[in-house]
């Protein structure tokens, strides 16, 4: 339902996405993994190109609905913000305003895009909303401070669902949680899905958020998706030489208490520059010469898995 | 980029730099470029427009206003910075000590200067100079009474926040003791923060001073003080204009130059600050 | 809620306190008194004069007389002034200086705000330098200058407005407008920077992701809380108007207050100066409470009592 097309964001003299493709499907579950600074969260906000005016600039094509949201002018952009496409972002203690309450803040998205509704018909939304994202009603006129950090993020939730968008992205929504309140959002976001048929593109760079609630993985690195898979694919058959190191890299319940970890050796590219070749390959401990010199195009591994990369395996 | 660099980039600053520059050589030589002197009257000569004789013209007295202007730069800097450095001294021990031994102290001492901050600034002045009498060294007192109290509460801040840091822990786990981290850490990192607020706090009491004399409360004649001048200058505003001009001028222009080289100060001092 | 405001009620009436005592030590720590001002009084004379007023009396008893005319509201006979109290004179000047300082203060608020909002959309751009720059000329440019200035253009080079005295509203035009440049100056640089600090914050990253229309984020969700902080200034800003009016009031002839101050000071008129004093000081006092007050009932981050925050 949502289509990207070699999609190109600069900012100023950092290129930070480059030439990136991508597809979710109604009612799929898109995963985008990477590490700090690989252009994730500019990827994200750029479906709905969300920057301060003149920031960055854009090229290729984001498809909805059949028609390039990319060249949309900035009016008919916020339609499709919050209605369409609804967004929640990394940290739930700042991320709302403090001087309105959690009501005032729902019922705004709502009454944005439904104008002809009334204010009692939006407290009855908000009502609804904040029992599906499971916060007591009463809460509805309170202000964001007496909330605490998981409550907070599910008020997010509710904002972003007001207007019933088809499509949720959420930037880092666990990352400034602890992992109790990570298990209990994303079951949440999970349980949403299913209730309201929407689909979820969800950043991250916490591969164990990606087990078991997403459908499909991306793995971004320096700009370019370098590997897309089916979840369970991509834990059991990773191809990307990077996606191999970040499974390894992290320790696991059934590994032997003696065996060391493993990190990636050096530190992510500067995206100010270009690169020859594989952005990856200084990092890379199964470098081909040609990784060197060509930038590898995407292969098919299998059906439903490519890799960017010359080991094409 | 180092500070001094930081601060060269910013040319409303170094603009008033220069200019305070150029006053402070003109305030000390520029007396001795007339040939007149800043008491001498000439009654027959009185409220010429500047000439080639006379380069800011003469006032109701027919003395010469150039001159006088040079002298009232050294009284308005004079005050400005002693006054300043006065409550520098003040606010920074004041300052220091509720930051440093925090708790009851502070508490007591903070609640002591926000009593006495609810007590207009100008007000307390005006009232120091009606009891003790005009002059030079009282506007100089009575400007430093008053002024202490901002310096105060930035070090105080400071202090409070450098506390915290771990190198002070750190230096205490070496076992430097109060005195020893008091100088050597947090004196030091309180340095930007004062000299901004210094260079802030002067035209304040250069404004003070103009403002007493305005008021008839400053120093007395035939010592030539920018404010005096102007308060001369005010009644014959409409048919002598220049007489008001030049010493309403320098006030602006030297209050000005000591604001922008403030916040250029500020700016490349800590960079963090600025927005 | 209530506590809190009582608490603070009785800061106040230990500061009026503090400066009534020290009004009335500073005023008597003046060598001579205040009749010898113009010319040799003979012995009798001075001691009957001295009688009537009450000045012959040991200092605590004149101390303790004094205060108890400040509860009831006699602060005593002008020195200067035959017949008239310092009350009166107050009340006379009071309404006029309110007059015009309110004028002042509403100019200063809705130009510094807007400029400060101008420039804070503009971040870096050609209006943000030319606020800036206004505001530092504000800051530096002490009132008695601008008020001069404007005099001479405005009133004697274009005849447009008039030159002093008080009347009409357009007497109060060019006084408001001086008195209001220094804060509107401070209020469009504190305004600015909260503001741009703002629109930093995640909350407008939300606000924009909800598809809201750039006025709405501006007016619903920056100026809320970038207002806040120039509540809290109201205090300082009714202060620097005070003041201002002094020799505002001078230049332009006007019969408010701050002339009368001024002119008890020249005249060395201590009990006018002292009831003055008091007066203000007690205004401002108010001010602040009243500001305090307001910017608890605004924010709503702000606890009143001692109730932990509930989760």
């Amino acid at each position: 339902m949502i289509k990207v097309k070699n999609l190109n964001v600069r900012f100023k003299n950092v290129h930070a996405v480059r030439g990136v493709d991508l597809e979710i499907q109604n009612g799929e579950t898109v995963a985008i993994v990477g590490e700090s600074g690989c252009g994730k969260s500019a990827l994200a906000k750029s479906l709905v190109k969300l920057f301060p005016k003149k920031t960055a600039e854009f090229s290729g094509e984001v498809i909805y609905n059949g028609q390039n949201i990319l060249t949309f002018s900035e009016k008919e952009l916020r339609k499709i913000r919050g209605k369409e496409i609804g967004m929640i972002f990394q940290d739930p203690m700042t991320s709302l305003n403090p001087v309105l309450t959690i009501g005032f803040q729902i019922t705004e998205s709502y009454l944005r895009h439904f104008p002809e509704k009334s204010k009692k018909d939006a407290v009855k939304r908000t009502e609804e909303l904040l029992e599906l994202v499971g916060i007591p009603k009463d809460r509805i006129y309170h202000y964001p401070h007496t909330l605490s950090g998981g409550m907070r993020q599910r008020a997010l939730i509710a904002i972003a669902l007001a207007a019933s968008p088809k499509l949720l992205i959420a930037d880092e929504p666990t990352t400034a949680l602890d992992v109790t309140l990570q298990a209990q959002i994303l079951d949440l976001l999970k349980d949403l899905q299913k209730k309201l048929g929407m689909s979820i593109l969800i950043i991250t760079h916490d591969l164990s958020v990606v087990a078991g609630f997403a459908d499909k993985v991306l793995v971004m690195y320096a700009g370019k998706i370098i590997e897309s898979a089916n979840v369970d694919d991509l834990f059991e058959t990773p191809s990307h030489p990077y996606t191999q190191r970040l499974l390894r890299s992290k320790p696991r319940l059934d590994m032997p208490r003696s065996e060391p970890l493993l990190p990636i050796d050096g530190t992510p590219p500067d995206l100010s520059k270009q690169f020859a070749g594989c952005s990856f390959c200084p990092r890379c401990t199964e470098s081909l010469e040609i990784c060197k010199n060509e930038t590898p195009p995407i292969f098919n591994i299998n059906p439903g898995h490519t890799s960017a990369c010359w080991l094409k395996k | 980029m180092n500070a001094w660099q930081r601060l060269k980039v910013n040319k409303t600053g170094m603009f008033g730099l220069y200019f305070l520059s150029l006053l402070m050589i003109m305030a000390i030589f520029g007396p001795l470029l007339s040939s007149h002197t800043y008491y001498e009257t000439q009654l027959p000569l009185k409220n010429q427009t500047p000439s080639l004789q006379y380069w800011f013209g003469t006032d109701e007295l027919g003395r010469d206003i150039f001159t006088r202007i040079w002298w009232g730069a050294r009284i308005s800097l004079l005050v400005g910075i002693s006054a300043s450095v006065l409550d520098l001294l003040i606010g920074v021990i004041y300052g220091a000590i509720c930051g440093f031994f925090g708790g009851k102290i502070d508490e007591l001492m903070m609640r002591v200067a926000d009593i006495l901050s609810t007590i207009p600034y100008l007000l307390v002045v005006i009232l120091l100079m009606v009891v003790v009498g005009p002059g030079l060294l009282s506007i100089i007192i009575a400007l430093s009474i008053t002024g202490w109290i901002g310096m105060a509460r930035i070090v105080r801040g400071q202090v409070l926040q450098l506390k915290e840091f771990d190198y002070v822990t750190a230096a205490r786990a070496l076992g430097a003791n109060s005195s020893w981290i008091l100088s050597k850490h947090l004196i030091p990192n309180t340095t930007p923060s004062i000299i901004v607020t210094l260079t802030l706090s002067i035209p304040t009491a250069i404004f003070a001073e103009a403002f007493l004399s305005f008021l008839g409360l400053g120093v007395q004649a035939p010592i030539a003080s920018w404010g005096t001048m102007a308060n001369d200058g005010l009644p014959a505003l409409r048919y002598y204009p220049w007489r008001l001009f030049f010493p309403a001028a320098f006030i602006s222009v030297t209050m000005l130059s000591f604001n922008l080289l403030g916040d250029a100060l500020r700016d490349a001092l800590d960079p963090r600050l600025r927005i | 809620m209530l506590t809190y405001i009582i608490k603070k009620f009785w800061i106040l009436l230990l500061s009026l306190f503090l400066v009534a005592t020290l009004t009335f030590f500073l005023m008597h720590a003046i060598p001579g008194d205040p009749f010898t001002q113009d010319k040799a009084i003979p012995e009798e004379i001075m001691a009957a004069l001295k009688k009537h007023y009450g000045l012959d009396r040991p200092l605590w008893v004149q101390y303790l007389s004094y205060l108890k005319g400040i509860v009831t509201f006699d602060l005593g006979p002008s020195f200067k002034y035959e017949g008239r109290t310092v009350s009166e004179i107050i009340m006379q000047g009071f309404p006029i200086s309110l007059e015009l300082g309110a004028e002042a203060i509403f100019l200063a608020i809705g130009l510094g705000i807007s400029l400060g909002t101008l420039a804070a959309f503009n971040h870096l751009r050609w209006q943000d330098q030319f606020v800036m720059f206004f505001a530092v000329l504000g800051v530096s440019l002490p009132s008695f200058i601008v008020a001069t200035a404007l005099q001479y253009v405005f009133s004697m080079k274009l005849e447009l407005l008039p030159v002093a005295r008080w009347g009409s509203f357009t007497h109060s035009i060019l006084p408001a407008v001086s008195l209001s440049l220094l804060p509107a100056a401070f209020i469009a640089r504190l305004t600015r920077s909260n503001m741009v600090e703002i629109l930093q914050q995640d909350y407008i990253l939300t606000a924009r992701s909800k598809g809201l229309a750039p006025f709405r984020i501006a007016v619903v969700h920056v100026l809320r809380n970038a207002l806040l902080p120039v509540i809290s200034f109201l205090g300082p800003l009714a202060a620097a108007v005070l003041t201002g009016s002094f020799v505002v009031e001078k230049i332009f002839g006007i019969p408010g207050l701050g002339g009368w101050f001024v002119m008890s000071v020249v005249n060395r008129d201590y009990t006018v100066i002292m009831g003055t004093t008091l007066f203000y000081s007690a205004c401002l006092m108010v001010c602040v409470l009243v500001v305090d007050i307001l910017y608890c009932l605004i924010d709503p981050r702000i606890k009143l009592n001692e109730r932990v925050a509930e989760t």
